[in-house]
């Protein structure tokens, strides 16, 4: 069966509007089928509705997501009862070691991202594995500083990066991989981003897997959960009303 | 002694302006060189066949056992000649005129 592919995180700038159809026209034509853009929490639906509008105009599939840095497990926790309803991926940002903890067990977090490219500041070790394997919670692997860094700092990111994928594997935490970029010309081909994962000791299928399967599996997830019928996993309302 | 195998690359290059053969080669071999070193490059036989300046098209040569390095390589240049650029490759194959016929 032919692999789709998934970039659930484009950095596009909706004040310019045709930057963002810019970005999104390269991304149909290098062989995206879903693409997913970082909203504020403040967004408004018909906004979402725009984008899913010009993705769906361009033969891709458009999936909402929010990214959340909080300071303390208390208010992760607040924002997540207060948008986990509302958009499709929720990412948690880990910028200290108590929110990635909380965030790699609470069910309701799709992605953990360590955007740092500083080892110390990244928190994911055998422990926060441990705690993601037993949730639903994937790591997040971004390819822009792979691209843009040189020397020391990028030597530096490709093992701290092969640490954490191989830790991921190893407790089968599903790892996925996104461009995080905002300009067309940092965008690359699906399969060539699955070559530059091959950097981190990874097979071609594994690589392959990131960018294509675990995507699709998150947002499939997830638009289940948000759909009317469900009631639990593999429970749904096929039918109500007097006749049942 | 074994044949060394070989995969024939079409890539494309987006670039805003006038692109050179050698600015594009060069390119390509300072990123092989930063990611795998000079060891490294030493075993991708790289090799430059065709470049349309025009269209901004190569096709290069590579040693198949070292293929998935080289489009890492030319996936991860993202400058030219100081201005922004990308790689794209288009099509891989075992010989060029079936390269050419899929590139199309």
């Amino acid at each position: 069966m032919k692999r789709t592919f998934a970039d659930l995180h484009l950095i596009l700038n909706m004040k310019d509007s045709s930057n963002a159809q810019r970005v999104l026209t390269k991304a149909a034509s290098l062989g995206y089928d879903l693409v997913s853009m970082p909203f504020s929490p403040e967004t408004s639906e018909t906004e979402i509705l725009n984008l899913r509008r010009i993705c769906n105009d361009l033969k891709m599939d458009f999936a909402s997501r929010v990214d959340i840095a909080p300071r303390t497990r208390g208010h992760l926790m607040h924002l997540l009862r207060k948008l986990r309803r509302r958009f499709e991926v929720v990412c948690v940002v880990c910028k200290n070691k108590e929110v990635a903890r909380q965030a790699a067990k609470d069910r309701r977090v799709d992605l953990l991202s360590f955007q740092s490219v500083d080892y110390r500041d990244r928190f994911f070790d055998w422990a926060e594995a441990e705690l993601a394997s037993s949730s639903l919670a994937a790591l997040e692997v971004e390819v822009k500083p792979l691209l843009l860094l040189e020397g020391s700092a990028r030597i530096r990111l490709l093992a701290t990066l092969r640490r954490e994928v191989s830790i991921a594997k190893e407790y089968r935490v599903p790892v996925i991989v996104s461009s995080g970029v905002e300009t067309e010309m940092l965008l690359r081909k699906p399969r060539e981003i699955a070559s530059l994962v091959s950097l981190l000791s990874l097979d071609e299928v594994s690589a392959l897997d990131m960018i294509s399967t675990n995507p699709h599996e998150i947002v499939v997830r997830n638009r289940e959960k948000l759909s009317r019928g469900f009631v639990a996993p593999g429970i749904r309302v096929v039918r109500e009303g007097g006749d049942c | 002694m074994k044949r060394i195998k070989h995969r024939y690359l079409a890539v494309e290059v987006d670039f805003d302006g006038m692109l050179t053969q050698r600015d594009f080669f060069d390119a390509m071999w300072a990123s092989v060189t930063r990611l795998y070193g000079e060891f490294g490059a030493s075993k991708t036989g790289l090799a430059l066949i065709d470049f349309d300046e025009e269209e901004r098209t190569a096709i290069v040569r590579v040693s198949l056992a070292m293929l998935q390095q080289v489009r890492a390589a030319t996936a991860s240049i993202t400058r030219i000649a100081g201005r922004e650029a990308a790689v794209h490759v288009r099509a891989i194959s075992g010989t060029l005129k079936s390269l050419r016929d899929k590139a199309r």
